[in-house]
């Protein structure tokens, strides 16, 4: 391949847009998934950013809703929340295109009912999010096991994909900062 | 308690069209126990606020701040120099507490984010039911504390009205026959005689239109 070639690969790299997923990941399971999938050498997209949580029926609304919101108010907010909120907030700088709650199987919470509490609550999430003008199909929920590496793979690859589809979350934002602005 | 449901957000957010610094005012009485009204759902629409600016390619700043009580005044002074910023309110207060908030900041529109919808009780988790209608005469003592005017879809004084089946009220949805529940109340209690005799028309003037108030001058300064 050519000097220039593999520039010209570069650039189209650079300037493509690539999705930012967020995949709020279940301490008991999905991490063990994920790991899982490493150890079985299965490729998943680079743009999935995991966040380990307590359980899934740790993630709250906000926390979905922040994901997607990005960075407005957040020194502001940072002061006022607790650590636990922190340490995913700081994470959302840039704002999430999709998002993804990750689970126990159902019946195996090690809280007994936090997954599927989760499950509801990105149910009334996704309505939410569809109210903003954002498609309900940004955020998921999945069940795995911390054994399912294919699955946390194949997940992780279709999500994001589909994501790719629909294409940036707030393509205004998207476009001022393509054009070098600043964005909001 | 006063309970309430949020508002769905499209019409917040129709409201919320261009308009840069808006205020969302929460409350931690009765709103905040039935869920629609503390500090995170203060948090839950601002985030929805400043989601659907962002789709659109616009800013906005959302500020927020919660009270005690939005049904008494006292509590509204925290609220004035986010005021003076915002451009216009959602409160999440019953309509009490956005009556409070119109009258004491008149020159900026206050829009109401929940439906205020009844007074009730919570007997389980993510449930709440209509316990009380404020008919300003109450009659719970004899009736064996069941209250015929809430719970009687006809709102009956005098017994049941004929229409329930199995114990169930005919207007469905698996709601008691209030009248049944007061009988077996009353029974339990060796006090059927109480049924005979026949309850006057309820005087609702006392429930009437205008404003109610209830004055305790024991209570006042």
């Amino acid at each position: 391949m050519s000097l220039e070639l593999q520039r010209e690969q570069w650039r189209v790299v650079e300037t493509e847009w690539r999705p930012k997923i967020i995949v709020f990941c279940c301490h008991r399971c999905a991490p063990g998934a994920a790991d899982t999938a490493g150890i079985m050498r299965l490729q998943y997209p680079p743009e999935v950013l995991i966040i380990r949580v307590p359980c899934s029926g740790r993630v709250d609304e906000e926390f979905i809703l922040r994901a997607f919101a990005g960075g407005t108010e957040l020194t502001e907010k940072l002061r006022r929340v607790g650590v636990d909120e922190e340490f995913i907030l700081r994470a959302f700088a840039g704002g999430a295109d999709g998002v993804v709650v990750a689970g126990c199987l159902e019946g195996t919470c090690h809280y007994l009912v936090g997954n599927t509490r989760a499950a509801r609550r990105v149910e009334r999430m996704r309505t939410f999010l569809s109210e903003v003008g954002l498609e309900a199909e940004r955020l998921e929920m999945h069940h795995m096991a911390a054994s399912m590496g294919t699955s946390f793979a194949r997940m992780a690859a279709d999500f994001t994909g589909r994501v790719r589809l629909l294409g940036p979350a707030f393509p205004a934002v998207h476009a001022a900062s393509a054009e070098g602005g600043s964005g909001l | 308690m006063i309970v309430a449901r949020r508002k769905p957000a499209p019409p917040l957010l129709a409201a919320a069209t261009g308009r840069r610094t808006v205020l969302v005012a929460g409350c931690k009485g009765c709103v905040a126990v039935c869920g629609v009204g503390g500090e995170r759902e203060v948090r839950l629409l601002a985030a929805q606020l400043e989601l659907a600016a962002k789709r659109l390619g616009q800013k906005r700043t959302v500020l927020r701040a919660t009270v005690a009580r939005q049904c008494d005044p006292g509590f509204l002074s925290s609220f004035d120099s986010l005021m003076e910023q915002a451009e216009a309110c959602f409160s999440l207060g019953c309509g009490v507490g956005v009556q409070y908030m119109a009258e004491r900041y008149p020159a900026k529109p206050v829009f109401p984010a929940v439906d205020t919808v009844f007074a009730g009780g919570s007997p389980a988790a993510g449930l709440w039911e209509e316990r009380c209608r404020m008919c300003g005469e109450c009659v719970l003592g004899e009736t064996g504390g069941i209250c015929p005017v809430s719970r009687c879809a006809k709102g009956l004084l005098n017994g049941p009205c004929g229409g329930s089946v199995n114990e169930l009220c005919e207007i469905g949805h698996n709601q008691p026959c209030a009248w049944n529940l007061i009988y077996e109340r009353l029974a339990g209690q060796g006090r059927l005689e109480g049924l005979t005799v026949i309850t006057p028309p309820k005087d609702w003037s006392r429930a009437g239109a205008g404003v109610r108030s209830v004055v305790r001058e024991d209570l006042m300064p």
